[in-house]
């Protein structure tokens, strides 16, 4: 089967905005989140050519926005009372897990991202994945034993 | 619920345009002859549409310019502006940078012809023809007018029939007449 064509970004945008938007006014309340929001969709939209086909559109963007509400989170605060504690090894976690996540199949390696790299909980990633969260946990645990399987020797 | 609210919405549209991030941005322009698509790349204007289906308008500019399509006022607004005045009979040139790359040698030499045909004024296809240097492609000229991209314009609707008759006009005749008769073109 041919993949799916990229659509048109417009259809992308319609598609996938109100849920964005909704995702993100979760992690970061409603006055971070529009920011949050204009910066997802810019950041979609510089790589967007880049996509080879329209497959995991959905959670391609639940990624980008997931990071983009990490780094809001570790932007400092007017009101912030502790230092921040964010960079303890150089490299952020879901920089590390994309990248040994690579060969999993799409849907575990989103599912594997969101979890354990960007800290999302099942309903979202049922959310990004277009399932539920059940789907999500599974997807996310057959993710892991895959790649424990890799990494044994 | 939450939603995007409009004010969001439009500042994400504007940035991407503002950034220069689109391969074309398009908008709806309300107009006496109905509702036209208007979309512009970079270089110009490259699509008005009559009754466009969105879906299958935006699948089209997709694969002709690229797949960053997107509605945004913004790099419209000279043209809107210009379409209104037109159809308040306060311009008779539109001043408009247009896109016509992609199109074959012939068509944008008849197109380029096309649009030195003066307002309230028609030629035929065989003038139309003779002035574009192949005299006897009137009926070339005819299938260009029909897949001009920028009616109104490029000014088909001011390409007649030898014979006086109307002819054709890709967004019906109703809409030919009533541009030839904004333009006191036709009694």
């Amino acid at each position: 089967m041919t993949p799916m064509t990229l659509p048109p970004f417009e259809r992308f945008y319609d598609e996938h905005r109100e849920e964005i938007y909704a995702f993100l006014v979760r992690r970061l309340g409603r006055d971070r989140a529009e920011d949050a929001f204009q910066e997802t969709f810019m950041r979609a939209l510089r790589s967007y050519p880049k996509l080879r086909h329209g497959e995991h559109l959905r959670a391609w963007a639940y990624t980008i926005a997931s990071r983009i509400a990490i780094d809001e989170h570790r932007r400092p605060r007017a009101d912030a009372e502790l230092p921040e504690l964010a960079s303890l090894d150089g490299r952020p976690a879901f920089a590390q897990l994309e990248h040994l996540a690579d060969d999993l199949p799409p849907t575990e390696r989103a599912a594997v991202v969101l979890r354990y790299g960007y800290d999302l909980d099942y309903a979202d990633i049922g959310a990004a994945l277009g399932s539920n969260a059940t789907a999500a946990r599974q997807a996310a645990s057959a993710g892991i034993r895959r790649l424990r399987r890799k990494e044994a020797p | 619920m939450t939603l995007v609210s409009p004010d969001l919405d439009l500042r994400f549209r504007d940035a991407a345009a503002r950034e220069h991030l689109l391969d074309v941005a398009y908008d709806l322009v309300d107009t006496p002859v109905g509702k036209l698509l208007v979309a512009a790349t970079e270089r110009g204007l490259c699509r008005i549409a009559y009754d466009a289906d969105p879906d299958r308008e935006l699948d089209s500019l997709a694969r002709m310019f690229g797949v960053r399509v997107l509605q945004s006022g913004r790099p419209i607004e000279p043209a809107r502006r210009q379409l209104d005045e037109y159809f308040e009979g306060k311009r008779q040139r539109f001043d408009l940078a247009v896109d016509l790359k992609l199109l074959a040698d012939f068509n944008r030499r008849v197109l380029r012809e096309l649009a030195r045909v003066p307002y309230g004024e028609v030629v035929t296809y065989g003038e139309l023809a003779a002035r574009a240097a192949r005299p006897r492609a009137a009926r070339a000229v005819g299938t260009v007018m029909n897949r001009n991209p920028l009616p109104i314009v490029l000014p088909c609707h001011r390409v007649i029939g030898a014979n006086g008759k109307l002819v054709g006009y890709a967004g019906g005749l109703g809409r030919k007449e009533t541009l030839l008769q904004l333009e006191g073109a036709l009694l």
